[in-house]
């Protein structure tokens, strides 16, 4: 802040603060003791039949008002408040914050430190690690994974062993940390809106689905010319890149051939956000052994 | 008793007219208003109720319409009747302004039509309290242009030598609404109905919030304060507590207020310094506030006994009650540590209805009811024991309210920040939203307590305009005896 405004603000605040203090002062005088009552004495004036009294201002009130003056000044002395002026503590937001963070760390460190080292199959069986990685997961994942992890429409369900960019523990924790940027493009232009219908039956004979099959047969062409690149030539998808599997009947944004006609018009675009700053490696150390335990069998759970 | 500054035989008729239609718009808009409080607090139990005609009915269109319709249709329908009547009475003399008077009653009703059409069409600036659009703020302004001139004109036109207390609040209310109103308004069209605010970033939320707390100072507490030294005194029959109090309270109060608005932006990306002003500026203004509700309720001594019989009396204390309450519940919120407990909870919404149900509303409805019979030419309303319900009604809504709004709102706060041994969070944000649920239905059964008053005034309001006149309307200066 430059000097012409933090004096700006100096000025405006003690002004104000000054002023009415003295309004306060200026009218005291007739503020003796409450039990003295001047019930006779009004102003003189009358408005529409009302009138005033002279009353003093109540005593405790008057004692409220200058306490609340006292900590403003002393406040404002201790902590920023006056333009540019630090305040005598040194205090701002910001060390506050390092100061909570760096005293949390040190009492959890030890907490995720011990499970750092663990390989996440191993700590996916530990019934302790386990209970923390289901409270991180219903705080930060459960809101679009559900809090079963069962997935919800554009969100992938985490249970069904159906993974779209793999389900070994090192991919997991890869895709918390970094995240995912799930894009399929829209091919309305490209396809028109009968390619789109054909197309569409085609994907859907691909997992067994009711389809027109000379419909179908149309599609056929157009996915050999433009989705066997992600999709490869069997629909059966390519992990590396997240591009699903469409033999599984398996359905993020819906398997109805309305939906899937959708998919394909407009496109679809998936984001599952980096955590990597958020929650920081040891958690995500956890969480990734959480998520990978969902696919463990019951009694390994 | 007649005013010794009266110029004898001098008795202008006043202009009721006016302060009839916004009386009556004032309980028109009062209940549409509630009725959509009610519905979207229906909504926060039942989310169904979102989808009664979507996306119209959806929460977030649905929650701008009902605050503007509570604040500026209903609030302001009765502040501008208010003091279209206090102004007259109190200055002797007729309101100035001629076609300006009727301008300001019909373009006032026609920025709550737009506002109630255009909110739920999805069409926002998206600044809380400030929503509407562009074309909208430019009537506005203009609307209150007028509303300033005619009320100004009238003071300038005073029969009596000083500016009576209750006409300082007005009028502080009045400039400062428009000054408020123009600075966060300010914004550049893309479409007639698509703008984009003047300011981005953190500057754009302290304007937001300068603006939006001093709608709470200015308009939700300066203005109704100005109806208060008037009704209050009034309708107790009594002078007015402290002259002294009244000019202490008023300086201090409308000169602070302006600083307050950074303690809705605690712990965020506004300077430190800026929020330290905030608060320190909200703790000062606890004195300021009380005054205000000391010289209420202390014109009652001495007139105590009326509360017996006299139920819009009342409705006048216990507002100041709850006004009471409610600013020394403010400043407590605005000190850093407490807000890091209450802030984004229920806990808020609580306090702005304490404040709203309890002071804001039940002060204009007693008003309101000072006022009817006088503009029907009735000696009382068609039953007084119906106005006594009405308080109850109201009472114990704003009660419901506000107790299961604090018992939520400490309850998310301490549910957001339990901490396991471990370190992650005891509850995610989901069961917090369970656990409020049973306060939710409380909340929704106080609304509907007050909604049903409100209903039960409107039909009181219905048969004393029907009855037959049973004394001329009190128009002139001389019915001002006592």
């Amino acid at each position: 802040m430059s000097t012409f405004w933090s004096l700006w603000i100096i000025g405006l605040t003690l002004t104000n603060l000054i002023l009415v203090f003295w309004v306060l002062m200026a009218n005291r005088k007739v503020a003796v003791k409450d039990d003295e009552a001047p019930e006779n004495r009004t102003t003189g004036h009358v408005y529409d039949g009302i009138e005033e009294y002279d009353n003093p201002l109540p005593r405790w009130w008057f004692k409220m008002f200058i306490a609340t003056f006292i900590f403003a000044a002393a406040y404002l002395v201790i902590y920023p408040g006056l333009g540019s002026f630090k305040g005598i503590a040194g205090w701002t937001s910001h060390n506050q914050l390092e100061a909570k963070q760096q005293k949390a760390e040190e009492l959890y460190a030890e907490q995720f430190g011990k499970y750092n080292a663990m390989p996440i199959e191993e700590l996916a069986r530990n019934s302790d690690a386990m209970k923390m990685g289901l409270r991180l997961f219903a705080n930060n994942c459960a809101v679009c994974h559900g809090a079963d992890g069962g997935g919800n429409y554009g969100f992938p369900n985490l249970t069904d062993h159906d993974w779209l960019y793999g389900g070994e523990p090192a991919t997991i924790k890869q895709t918390i940390t970094g995240g995912r940027k799930g894009v399929m493009p829209a091919w309305a232009a490209i396809l028109g809106e009968e390619g789109i219908h054909s197309t569409t039956e085609y994907v859907l004979s691909l997992s067994g689905r009711e389809h027109d099959a000379e419909l179908a047969q149309a599609g056929k062409k157009h996915f050999e010319q433009n989705c066997v690149a992600c999709h490869s030539a069997d629909g059966k998808g390519i992990q590396a890149m997240g591009a699903p599997n469409l033999t599984d009947d398996i359905w993020l944004y819906g398997g109805e051939p309305q939906d899937i006609r959708q998919t394909l018009r407009d496109g679809r675009n998936g984001v599952m956000p980096a955590q990597q700053e958020l929650l920081k490696e040891s958690r995500i150390h956890l969480l990734a052994a959480y998520v990978y335990s969902l696919s463990l069998p019951l009694d390994e759970q | 008793m007649s005013s010794n500054l009266t110029a004898v035989g001098d008795h202008p008729t006043y202009d009721y007219k006016v302060v009839r239609q916004f009386a009556v718009m004032t309980i028109v808009w009062g209940i549409v208003g509630m009725g959509v409080g009610v519905l979207i607090a229906a909504q926060l139990c039942w989310p169904a109720l979102n989808d009664l005609v979507q996306p119209y009915t959806h929460f977030g269109r649905l929650r701008p319409l009902h605050t503007n319709a509570v604040i500026f249709a209903f609030g302001g329908c009765a502040l501008m009747g208010t003091s279209f009547y206090v102004v007259q009475r109190t200055c002797q003399a007729k309101l100035w302004g001629g076609w300006l008077v009727p301008f300001t009653f019909w373009g006032w009703q026609l920025v709550i039509v737009l506002a109630a059409i255009t909110l739920p069409l999805g069409l926002t600036s998206a600044k809380e309290y400030a929503e509407l659009e562009w074309p909208i703020d430019i009537l506005i302004t203009l609307v209150w242009v007028s509303y300033a001139l005619v009320f100004f004109g009238t003071i300038v036109k005073r029969k009596t030598s000083h500016i009576y207390v209750a006409n300082w609040f007005y009028g502080g209310f009045i400039l400062t609404i428009a000054v408020l109103h123009v600075v966060n308004s300010a914004a550049i069209p893309v479409s007639l109905f698509k703008s984009y605010s003047a300011y981005a970033g953190a500057a754009d939320a302290m304007v937001q919030w300068w603006y939006g707390h001093n709608a709470v100072g200015f308009f939700l507490t300066a203005g109704f304060l100005g109806m208060m030294y008037y009704f209050v005194p009034k309708q107790a029959g009594r002078p007015v507590y402290s002259y002294q109090l009244s000019i202490v309270h008023f300086w201090a109060l409308i000169s602070i207020y302006i600083w307050a608005g950074a303690h809705h932006l605690h712990y965020s990306a506004l300077p430190d310094w800026a929020q330290s002003l905030g608060m320190v500026m909200s703790l000062i203004l606890l004195a300021p506030s009380w005054g205000g509700m000391i010289n209420g309720i202390m014109t009652l001594s001495g007139a105590w006994h009326k509360l017996r019989t006299d139920p819009t009396l009342r409705f006048l204390v216990v507002s100041l009650s709850f006004y009471g309450m409610s600013t020394f519940e403010g400043p407590m919120m605005s000190i850093k540590t407490v807000n890091a407990l209450s802030h984004n909870t229920d806990w808020t919404i609580g306090h702005v209805h304490s404040g709203a149900l309890g002071w804001v509303a039940m002060i204009s409805i007693g008003a309101v009811y000072h006022l009817l019979p006088i503009l029907f030419g009735r000696k009382e309303m068609y039953s007084v024991k119906w106005v006594n319900v009405h308080f109850w009604l109201a009472t114990i809504g704003t009660v419901l309210y506000i107790a299961a709004m604090w018992v939520n709102g400490i309850m998310q706060g301490l549910m957001w920040r339990a901490f396991n041994s471990d370190g992650t969070l005891t509850y995610s944000f989901i069961e917090a939203v369970q656990a409020s649920h049973n306060g939710y239905v409380v909340r929704f059964i106080g609304g509907v307590f007050f909604l049903s008053g409100m209903l039960l005034m409107a039909y009181n309001t219905y048969r004393t305009a029907q009855a037959p006149r049973e004394v001329a309307s009190d128009n002139s200066p001389q019915a001002q005896a006592v």
